[in-house]
């Protein structure tokens, strides 16, 4: 067991955040008030170089190191990088909202850049340790971040519903792993899948802890019934925080479900997808509905990220590797338009003021044409109107579950997608078709905002239009 | 083998009980003692299955570090017993119900249906010489070395959030820098000598003809 | 003789070891109160108790005596299961953490393998003595000792438990008879000198962790009449002072263990072989022991009172860095086997 420095090699990207966080966090308490700045610019470096690191070290066959706590495979080379670029994209737009308020601070960084190492984490975990520790790393940074404005009532009554519910569902997911390693006597995710194999639907144990599993995973994805934490949260958590933790964390949420429900539990697939039925329909249904009732557009979006929950979820009960395919398809376009739409409610606040209304949106293309059209990409996207990504991601989906003989499933999701279209669509009417407020001032944005911007709606449509290369290496990260 | 049986024994009953009474006890102060009592008899389940190293840090961290600030919060704490107690009784047998069902439920897969000797036999008696802490510590730093590595890093996430969320530099805060107080030199750092006129107390009605002058 | 030990029951047998070592420990800490009222005495340039027997050398048993005698208040409102409860729990944990210390090379009550690390943990449950007293008396002045003293264990314990892991490194084992062992050698090979800043923040902590002067702010009884035990009389009172004597002299042995070898002598073993007394033995440790008890009456004479956030920024600031610093310095001592003391 001696310790091979090869396995560093493919931790790189994981090293480069760490040593960002750790740069950051020491250098900030030497910054002057006026340079807090570098803060912002060193996150955007360290994320840009995790990223290089990433496309360095990914590729190529699936290696297994640190005597099984890790793997790095094209899922997790996939998944990473998506990531990164979701985050880097989130820090450069959270940083006006924080400076406007004073709190460009170093901690900011350090607590975002480990949620990111925690997502890094979970995507290429191959032991349940790994994986939980992730899971932490990432829960615990991303609760810091809930209460980051921290007189705020709201944010600290959203962050300690946060953390309540985060434990509950992480203690779930950690009874499960127990149950699981009573049964097969290992938390390493092959021997796991080998036991499994070899004792099939038989050992009673097993079912119990995957029915924790599940449970846990639902809390974590935030599907229904296990939601109620998602609009409080939203709602209440400063926007730069729900612009972090509503994006990336889902593609980790995905990576989650996929370690522990395919890479160790696929022989118990009957029985998980039953599960996983319940949970799509409903969250479809409920995330669906109630967001058209909402005049709060973080809740709104709260209620639109449980819907598209359950799409994901539909990708993995299909027990395909086109359905898994769809499924990360699914989740990595979610993210990018997530951080888009909050994106641009970020750059709709100043000082003082927090666009969360509908109205607040009201005439945004004669305050600011060009982000009046990203914000309709966005919103057509999330909707699923073609020619945007949106469409695709759903229909292939959908295609996976025809596959497998579940067209009254596929009925479902669509009738609940057009329904969800309305509220959608409800938003590119304000944006277009009201006049602005009397009183909304001219938006100020800084360049870097624009063109990050600009290259998430636009990345929506090009996905949207071209969607192969993506699909590809979906696809390629499940053969 | 007998002995060792009837300690289980007495441990895990003191286990439940204390575990019952942190969750029945009116008092919150109670409470967090019962749980010390938990800890401490989960403890000594621990130590009586070999696993020594675990069962002191048990006491070391929870009992000794972990549960001595949360008394230090609870006892600050004015909670509302009344506000606390109210549904306690009404809640009550729905809760049992629950709990009963759960329980019967655990028993049926956990028990020794599941996990009984045949299941998992005993394992080898360890040599006389063998200590878990340098086991543990072997196993920690090499197969484990990278879950170890993530909870350090979780360990540094606790502080920062910790210190983010507490941490306010109040301005009327008048306490001084002891880093600062012993660098103190001889001469004007500690004494500053100030020359001004001499004050004579007037007689009542007189008009001042000195103000009175800088004394530090 | 031998087998008439033999014969009796293990029980039996455990509990006379116990007695054996109880009896003189209760002995030593009623002789150590007289002590620190001459040493202080003299040190103040007065004469101390000299009234009872000779000398007052019999000041202890009437003290004692007057305590036993005393009517034990308990107050109203006071939640009287714990304050009954709370001297007994100061107590327990002084008195158990000698099962593990070795008076000798086999002399032993009970020889187990992670024999530091229960003295931690027992060590760390004394505190609760202290919290419970404090809350238990219903009075703000013990709950504001209480609180001090668990914000100052805690804190202290960290610095201490750091230190206690630079020993572990450097003997390679968490039983206390092998930690002498490994200092073998004379004065020089102790581990007070590769140790010295992990010496210095155990001793310091040492005195923080048992509530004694200059970190008494618990006590505190300019500031606060007697901290937690302010509304203690009779016997209670008496159980907290046993208890705080005990611990100081459970710190003074195990600084003499740990840190300046034992029962070891000071001199190599080659120059004075088994001679008389120069060899190794208990009256070592006894010496030792004494010195480090000595140490803490000096203190107390020497230094004022520290203030209370100066006792945070010292445990939380100066102590716990220092440790960390060092216990890296004494891995890479060991693993480059840096000579005289980990040249084999």
């Amino acid at each position: 067991m001696s310790f091979d420095a090869a396995n560093l090699l493919p931790i790189l990207p994981e090293i480069a955040v760490l040593v960002t966080a750790s740069t950051v966090l020491v250098l900030d308490l030497y910054l002057e008030e006026r340079n807090k700045g570098l803060n912002h610019s060193l996150s955007l470096l360290g994320l840009v170089v995790a990223l290089l690191l990433t496309g360095f070290v990914g590729g190529g066959e699936t290696q297994i190191l640190f005597d099984g706590n890790l793997v790095r495979d094209a899922m997790s080379d996939l998944l990473k990088g998506a990531i990164l670029v979701v985050s880097l994209l989130a820090f450069i737009y959270a940083r006006p909202w924080l400076k406007d308020r004073g709190m460009l601070v170093g901690e900011f960084y350090v607590l975002g850049l480990l949620a990111v190492l925690g997502m890094l984490i979970m995507v290429s975990a191959n032991s349940f340790l790994t994986l939980y520790l992730g899971l932490e790393l990432q829960a615990l940074s991303l609760y810091a971040l809930v209460a980051f404005e921290r007189d705020s009532k709201r944010g600290a009554e959203a962050a300690m519903k946060y953390f309540v519910l985060g434990a509950l569902g992480s203690g779930m997911l950690l009874y499960g792993i127990s149950m699981v390693y009573g049964a097969t006597g290992s938390i390493e995710l092959g021997p796991v899948a080998q036991a499994i194999a070899e004792q099939g639907m038989s050992n009673k144990v097993l079912v119990f802890g995957i029915v924790f599993m599940v449970i846990g995973i639902g809390f974590k994805f935030g599907a229904v019934p296990f939601h109620m934490w998602v609009p409080d949260i939203y709602e209440g958590a400063p926007t730069p925080a729900v612009l972090i933790l509503g994006s990336a964390p889902k593609i980790a949420a995905f990576a989650l479900a996929v370690r522990i429900l395919i890479d160790a539990m696929q022989g118990l697939h009957a029985d998980w997808r039953d599960m996983l039925v319940i949970l799509a329909v409903l969250s479809m249904g409920l995330g669906n509905l109630v967001a058209i009732a909402q005049s709060n557009i973080k809740r709104m979006l709260a209620y639109s990220t449980i819907s598209h929950v359950g799409f994901i979820f539909l990708g993995l009960l299909a027990g395909s590797d086109q359905g898994y395919a769809a499924a990360m398809f699914y989740s990595i376009v979610y993210a990018v338009m997530a951080t888009g739409a909050f994106g641009i409610l970020i750059i709709l606040s100043r000082t003082g003021f927090d666009a969360e209304r509908l109205e607040d949106l009201k005439g945004l293309n004669d305050r600011d044409p060009w982000y009046a059209a990203m914000m309709a990409l966005v919103m057509f996207s999330m909707a699923g109107v073609p020619p945007t990504v949106g469409f695709m991601a759903k229909l292939l989906v959908l295609e996976a579950v025809v596959r497998i003989d579940m067209v009254w499933l596929a009925l479902v999701a669509v009738f609940f997608s057009i329904i969800g279209a309305f509220y959608y669509l409800r938003v590119v009417k304000y944006i277009y078709f009201d006049k602005p407020a009397e009183d909304a001032p001219v938006l100020a944005t800084t360049g870097g905002v624009r063109v990050a911007m600009t290259f998430n709606g636009l990345s929506l449509l090009a996905l949207g239009m071209f969607p192969a290369a993506l699909l590809t290496l979906c696809q390629s990260a499940f053969v | 083998m007998g002995f060792e049986k009837f300690l289980f024994y007495v441990f895990a009953l003191i286990t439940l009980w204390a575990a019952g009474m942190v969750i029945t006890r009116r008092n919150p102060v109670h409470a967090v003692l019962f749980l010390v009592l938990a800890f401490v008899s989960s403890a000594a389940l621990w130590v009586l299955i070999e696993a020594e190293f675990l069962g002191i840090v048990l006491v070391l961290v929870y009992v000794g570090a972990v549960m001595v600030l949360f008394l230090f919060v609870v006892m600050m704490l004015d909670v509302d017993l009344a506000a606390l107690r109210a549904g306690f009784i009404r809640a009550l047998p729905l809760g049992l119900l629950v709990a009963g069902v759960m329980a019967v439920e655990i028993f049926l897969i956990v028990g020794p249906a599941n996990f009984g000797l045949e299941a998992f036999p005993p394992p080898d008696a360890a040599p006389a010489d063998a200590t878990n802490t340098r086991d543990l510590g072997i196993l920690l730093y090499s197969i484990y070395i990278y879950p170890v590595e993530i909870a350090a890093v979780i360990l540094l996430v606790a502080i920062v959030a910790a210190i983010r969320l507490t941490l306010r530099r109040r301005p009327d805060n008048k306490s001084v820098d002891p880093a600062r107080q012993v660098r103190v030199k001889k001469g004007p750092d500690r004494i500053r000598l100030v020359k001004m006129a001499p004050e004579v107390e007037e007689p009542f009605g007189a008009s001042p003809t000195t103000e009175s002058g800088e004394t530090s | 003789m031998t087998e008439l030990w033999n014969a009796l029951p293990l029980v039996i047998q455990i509990l006379l070891k116990i007695t054996a070592i109880l009896l003189p420990l209760l002995g030593l800490v009623a002789y150590y109160t007289y002590a620190e009222r001459k040493v202080i005495g003299y040190i103040q340039i007065r004469i101390g108790p000299n009234r009872v027997g000779w000398r007052g050398l019999l000041q202890p048993i009437a003290d004692a005596v007057k305590l036993m005698m005393k009517e034990i208040v308990i107050p109203t409102k006071a939640d009287k299961t714990l304050f009954l409860l709370a001297p007994m729990i100061a107590i327990a944990p002084a008195m158990a953490a000698w099962a593990v210390f070795p008076f000798d090379e086999e002399l032993v009550l009970a020889d187990i393998n992670a024999g530091l690390l229960y003295i931690l943990a027992l060590t760390s449950l004394g505190v609760y003595g202290v919290i419970i007293a404090g809350w238990a008396s219903n009075s703000r002045y013990a709950l504001l000792g209480a609180m001090r003293s668990a914000a100052q264990i805690v804190a202290y314990e960290i610095a201490m438990g750091f230190a206690l892991v630079g020993v572990l490194v450097a003997a390679g084992s968490l039983n206390l008879g092998a930690i002498v062992a490994a200092q073998q050698g004379s004065l020089l090979t102790w581990f007070w000198l590769p140790l010295l800043p992990l010496f210095g923040v155990y001793l310091i902590s040492g005195v923080a962790e048992t509530n004694r002067a200059p970190f008494d702010v618990a006590e505190g009884e300019s500031e606060i009449v007697a901290g937690f035990h302010v509304e203690y009389s009779g016997m209670g009172f008496a159980v907290f002072f046993l208890a705080e004597y005990a611990n100081m002299i459970l710190i003074a042995a195990l600084t003499s263990l740990m840190f300046l070898g034992g029962w070891l002598s000071p001199l190599p073993q080659a120059w004075v072989g088994d001679l008389w007394l120069l060899g190794d033995g208990f009256h070592w440790l006894l010496l030792k022991t004494f010195f480090f008890m000595f140490v803490f009456l000096w203190l107390r004479a020497t230094f004022p009172r520290y203030r209370y956030d100066q006792i945070m920024r010292l445990g939380w600031k100066v102590f716990i860095p220092i440790t960390i610093v060092w216990i890296l310095v004494v891995a890479l001592a060991v693993v480059y086997r840096l000579p005289p003391w980990w040249s084999a």
